[in-house]
């Protein structure tokens, strides 16, 4: 009984100060650090890349230019929904240099840099996701940080996301068993 | 004095399990009458904003010693404070999410939350209808179709809001939660008396309580840890996001940004323009939940598209 009454007088008095007290945590002096920003490496199928492995002029002689069904890549192109009306592989693809894609322009682009490419239609997210709100970055919010090319999330022949399954719900509070185990 | 009942072999076993943990100090007052060696001063010790920072690494040694013999692997307890010049704010993009449920494992793995009876789950994905708009009457949190998104539904993430007015810490009767500098409000476990007056006042639902022991598998239990974050909780205390606080302060993004599937997640510092919640707040439709209750989350639901 008599530490009854000790603890709770020490729990009334202690919650008195509260209101004044000073947390006892100190703050932390940050210098601002050197925004180290790298990309995901573009997600390419094991030991396709380079594309000159096979798409090589010097063995195949001429591009053909024309859009056609070809004989090859076969899962690409029955898995192809990306304005595949008007659209081919040698629109984004480089003809010449098949290890590089290229802008409308004819400039050509690595695959380091395909939001470029992307950015040309899509200028709306390119915009966002060179601000951070597009898109996805893991690491430091305030440093070094990795952020996603556009098709580390986006498959570029098919871009709309793939539904997924959601992992299991909550338990609902009348099957938990509160009290015992 | 939990940390009294979490060393084992205090005598705690004395107290019924069915009582509420207000009464522990019954336990311990009966745990020294038996003369059982005890933590007497975690028990006597002041409230945590009145410690020195030397006293606070006292108690944080003595808790990594103490987890790091419970869970058998080395547990760190930190007491970093918080950055200078920083306040934390997060945004989350409904036009994104697809209510997958990554975020609230990997919330719940980063945070040692209780793994079932009692389970405990800081985010909560509320499924609506695309034509009510956000609605909370008719949202449904327990959705379990094949796959999501369902067609005609959106999916609404919420967990604790930060808020800059927050109704928990006005009336916790003991001041065992407060708000932080860098905006994140906290609860010390241990000061904690598990009356639930804070529950009551959340509006979003944000706090939950440890009806019993947490059940947390050694294996699974995450040995990174802060003080006022997610270090291991004793039974009968509330508990709630504090924005991966052990992450956060070590400049880490949190958690539930991190798995996100579809970058719906976006965390930084409010006073720095630049960071990505200010760009997405700067440039979005933004609202705030409930903003007629002036709680001032910081927390930001937006739409990209
Ligand atoms: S992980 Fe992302 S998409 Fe999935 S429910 Fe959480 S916020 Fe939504
Ligand atoms: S349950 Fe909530 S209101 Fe009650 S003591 Fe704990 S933090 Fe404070």
């Amino acid at each position: 009984m008599l530490w009854m009454a000790a603890a709770l007088a020490l729990t009334l008095s202690s919650a008195g100060v509260i209101g004044t007290a000073i947390p006892p945590t100190q703050v932390v002096k940050v210098q601002k650090k050197e925004k180290l920003i790298e990309a995901e490496k573009p997600p390419f199928t094991e030991g396709i890349f380079p594309c000159s492995q096979c798409h090589n002029l010097k063995v195949n002689g001429k591009v053909n230019p024309t859009r056609r069904e070809l004989q090859f890549h076969d899962e690409i192109q029955s898995d192809f929904h990306h304005d595949s009306e008007n659209r081919w592989c040698l629109d984004c693809h480089d003809a010449n240099n098949r290890d590089v894609l290229h802008l409308t322009s004819g400039a050509a682009v690595p695959f380091t840099e395909s939001y470029k490419l992307c950015g040309q239609c899509h200028g709306d997210k390119y915009r966002d996701w060179k601000r951070g709100v597009h898109g996805k970055r893991v690491g430091q919010w305030n440093g070094e940080k990795t952020y996603f090319l556009c098709v580390n999330c986006h498959n570029p022949h098919s871009p709309r996301f793939k539904s997924l399954k959601p992992l299991p719900p909550p338990i609902r509070p009348s099957d938990m068993n509160r009290g015992k185990r | 004095m939990s940390a009294c009942e979490n060393s084992g072999g205090c005598g705690s076993e004395v107290v019924d399990p069915g009582r509420r943990d207000v009464l522990k100090f019954l336990a311990v007052g009966a745990t020294m009458a038996t003369g059982a060696a005890c933590d007497l001063e975690g028990f006597f010790r002041k409230s945590f904003r009145e410690l020195s920072p030397a006293d606070v690494r006292r108690m944080t040694t003595g808790w990594e010693r103490k987890y790091t013999r419970k869970y058998g692997k080395t547990v760190t307890v930190s007491e970093v404070g918080p950055m200078d010049g920083v306040k934390f704010g997060y945004g989350l993009d409904l036009s994104r999410c697809i209510g997958c449920r990554r975020c609230v494992y990997a919330c719940v793995e980063e945070n040692n939350q209780s793994r079932k009876e009692p389970q405990i789950q800081w985010i909560r994905v509320l499924e609506m209808d695309k034509a009510h708009g956000v609605d909370l009457n008719h949202s449904d949190i327990y959705y379990d179709a094949a796959t999501v998104p369902q067609p005609g539904k959106f999916y609404m993430p919420i967990q604790c809001q930060q808020c800059d007015d927050p109704p928990c810490v006005k009336t916790c009767p003991v001041g065992a939660t407060w708000k932080e500098k860098d905006g994140i409000v906290v609860i010390d476990y241990d000061w904690c008396i598990g009356c639930r007056c804070c529950m009551s006042a959340c509006p979003y639902g944000a706090r939950h309580f440890n009806w019993a022991e947490p059940s947390l598998p050694a294996q699974e239990m995450n040995p990174k840890t802060h003080v006022l974050g997610n270090r291991p909780r004793p039974k009968g205390v509330v508990e709630k996001c504090t924005f991966c606080i052990q992450r956060t302060r070590e400049g880490l993004y949190p958690a539930c940004v991190e798995v996100c599937p579809v970058g719906a997640r976006k965390f930084g510092n409010l006073l720095d323009p630049e960071s990505e919640i200010r760009q997405a707040m700067d440039t979005k439709r933004v609202f705030i939940l409930k903003e007629d209750l002036a709680t001032h989350p910081s927390f930001f639901y937006f739409y990209a598209t």
